[in-house]
């Protein structure tokens, strides 16, 4: 069929269907193959260096990811069970402890959310619009990655602290940001802002604005299109930015750090009260609450490999 | 309903890609609008719709100013060309789309819309896929969906946009063929765009040919292949000779020879001679005009086709030329060539 030279739009399908060392002429695949999910590439067509070099390579990398990645994992655990399941749940337990954990839930879901809303927009806007500084915009998304937590952290000290920009009227209307939950949440929006947009304008863009038109045309509203068409489309990829946001929001230590006052059972979260434990030799309560934080991130290790395959089946033959 | 668009512009920054439009549908026609790519076409269609907005210009769907609303009002059926299927929504589910969005007060209950999508799925022959997902059909599938689509809001006009681009010549022809019987089926005016020349003469009841923004003619297949209105639907119609000649108070000359044909009031200056390729009369050497050396020759159907290099004139000029069977063309034959039937259009340039 003549369709199928342009089936193969995506990345993915091009890197599943990449020539092989033993076959240089690869035949379109048939219907039925693109049909049928697909696991990736087969470990044996990527046999290409002798098997010397290779186990060098794997054991390396698995030699590293070793010693700097489950060995701290091992660790925390460890540390964190070092007296016993009843002290460990007892330091859990603890009314610092306890508000720190609801402290960082409590802003994980209000920059969750906020992120979710703006990013979604600003993903619209940038992949289904042309406007002038529409490059601009996406510099500035990314700005929050380049920009040290730190700097993130003291752009809101300068802005709402008592010398700073909005200070004086702040006090004078008995608002507190600065070392109170908005100053935290403001933080951490801004440092996970980039998370949910990000993944979602690559994937809009590829889908383009097709299937929103056809909603259209067919008598759609707006919201119609977006609830009916659009957000089904993106989901996966939705999903994906909201997991990683979340994990840093979670996981958010610097940025926060500057603008918390670390007062303690107030404005301490989670990664903030692990620093304070321990540089008070609280080793056991310092790494129970460590121990939450690595098993969010194995959870969502688990979680986005889960997305990540359902984001490759998303983007199997597709008509144009 | 008819469809009346008047002066028509639309620029994409300084590039018109629809310079005064005019153009008039009736009443259950099915017209096509022929170009070569970037002529305007999907920009003239979206614009009909309502997906895009033109510089300045009316568009009058029954005789109503459609520009006053938006392309969800409108009423009107685009198939895309690109067919742009809801690909996370099975086969009956894109269909059932326009029905499911409709404003509460006028929306049909769940029976009436099952009933009507599947009657759109037998009218389209294609009942039995309605759990299929679009990823999971063949191209000329997916294009009846999208069809069956875009009919289920009963709109009150239709667009088409190059709906058969995608497919092999052979499923092409098949569409096009029920395509026509289901436009007498079903009578919705409707414009059809494509630039392939054979679908418009044979499915249009009129075609509109298009160039660079504008419409260069309009009229039924047999008057846009037999009168060619400008030079440009002369080459794009149908296969042409074209060579470049001098007007001069009634004489054609070709690289300073006389051609033996009439001038029929063409303008004096620099021009081109259009002939069809089964145009022009082969007789042995001396006979007609122009003479040329038969360089190849292939023969296929009733046909054989010859490549002919005229001699006379500044550099080689090599044409191709139909001639009927009965008399076989040798390689290397002198012969003798006169324009039948021929246009003279002023050159461009
Ligand atoms: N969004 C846009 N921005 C800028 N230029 C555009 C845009 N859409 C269309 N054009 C230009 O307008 C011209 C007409 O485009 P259009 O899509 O109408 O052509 P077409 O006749 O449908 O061609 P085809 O047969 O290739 O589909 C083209 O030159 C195209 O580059
Ligand atoms: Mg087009």
């Amino acid at each position: 069929m003549s369709t199928q030279s342009s089936v193969v739009t995506s990345a993915t399908e091009l890197r599943a269907y990449a020539p092989t060392a033993d076959l240089t002429v690869s035949p379109p695949p048939s219907r039925i193959e693109r049909a049928r999910p697909r696991t990736g590439t087969s470990p044996d067509n990527l046999r290409t260096e002798p098997g010397p070099v290779r186990f060098i390579i794997i054991t390396l990398a698995v030699t590293f990811l070793s010693v700097f990645v489950v060995l701290p994992l091992v660790v925390v655990f460890a540390s964190a069970f070092s007296k016993g399941i009843g002290t460990y749940l007892a330091a859990l337990g603890e009314p610092e402890a306890l508000s720190a954990i609801k402290l960082t839930l409590l802003v994980a879901a209000i920059s969750v959310t906020l992120n979710l809303v703006f990013g979604v927009i600003a993903a619209w806007a940038i992949a289904k619009f042309d406007f002038t500084g529409k490059t601009f915009l996406i510099t500035l998304i990314d700005l929050p990655f380049s920009v040290s937590p730190v700097i993130s952290g003291l752009v809101f000290v300068l802005l709402f602290g008592a010398q700073g920009f909005f200070g004086t009227w702040l006090q004078a209307h008995d608002i507190h940001i600065l070392f109170a939950v908005p100053g935290i949440a403001l933080a951490t929006i801004f440092v996970t802002f980039p998370f949910v947009a990000r993944s979602l304008i690559p994937l809009m863009q590829e889908q383009g604005t097709q299937e929103e038109e056809a909603a259209i045309s067919l008598g759609a509203s707006g919201l119609q299109t977006f609830f009916r068409v659009t957000l089904p489309n993106i989901k996966w990829g939705l999903l994906y930015g909201v997991l990683l946001c979340n994990a840093r929001a979670m996981g958010e230590f610097g940025a926060v750090s500057v603008v918390s006052g670390h007062i303690r059972g107030e404005t301490n979260t989670m990664p903030l009260l692990v620093e304070i434990l321990y540089n008070e030799y609280q080793f056991v309560a310092s790494f129970a609450i460590a121990s939450l934080l690595a098993m969010l991130a194995l959870i969502t290790l688990v979680v986005k490999t889960v997305l990540e395959r359902r984001l490759d089946e998303g983007q199997e033959p597709r008509d144009h | 309903m008819t469809i009346e668009v008047k002066n028509i512009v639309k620029k994409f920054g300084s590039f018109a890609a629809l310079d005064n439009v005019d153009l008039k549908v009736d009443q259950g026609e099915l017209l096509a609008l022929l170009g070569p790519s970037g002529s305007g076409k999907t920009t003239l269609l979206r614009i009909i719709a309502g997906l895009d907005w033109p510089d300045a210009g009316e568009v009058l769907i029954d005789g109503e100013n459609a520009l006053a609303r938006g392309a969800s009002e409108r009423h009107v059926g685009f198939v895309f060309q690109h067919y742009a299927l809801f690909r996370h929504m099975t086969v009956f589910e894109n269909v059932a789309f326009g029905l499911r969005v409709q404003p509460r007060a006028i929306r049909k209950d769940e029976a009436t819309i099952r009933a009507r999508v599947k009657e759109l799925l037998d009218l389209v022959q294609l009942d039995w896929l309605s759990d299929r997902y679009p990823s999971q059909l063949s191209g000329g599938q997916r294009q009846r969906i999208a069809l069956a689509r875009a009919l289920a809001i009963e709109p009150r006009i239709l667009l088409l946009d190059e709906p058969f681009g995608a497919l092999d010549a052979k499923v092409r022809k098949e569409l096009r063929q029920w395509l026509r019987s289901l436009h007498s089926e079903i009578h919705v005016t409707s414009i059809f765009v494509t630039h392939d020349q054979e679908e418009a003469l044979e499915v249009a009841n009129r075609v509109v040919v298009m160039d660079k923004g504008r419409i260069e003619q309009i009229g039924t297949p047999g008057e846009v292949y037999d009168h060619p209105a400008t030079a440009f639907v002369h080459g794009f119609i149908g296969e042409s000779i074209v060579l470049p000649v001098d007007v001069s108070g009634g004489s054609v000359r070709l690289g300073g020879r006389p051609l033996n044909i009439a001038a029929n009031g063409a303008a004096s200056g620099a021009s081109k001679l259009f002939v069809r390729r089964h145009d022009m009369q082969i007789g042995p050497a001396g006979s007609g005009s122009l003479e040329g050396a038969v360089r190849h020759v292939r023969s296929f159907g009733p046909i054989q086709r010859a490549e002919v290099a005229l001699s006379g004139g500044e550099g080689k000029t090599i044409i191709e030329i139909d001639a009927p069977r009965d008399r076989e063309l040798q390689a290397g034959e002198i012969v003798s060539l006169q324009p039948r039937r021929y246009r003279i259009f002023a050159a461009q340039d």
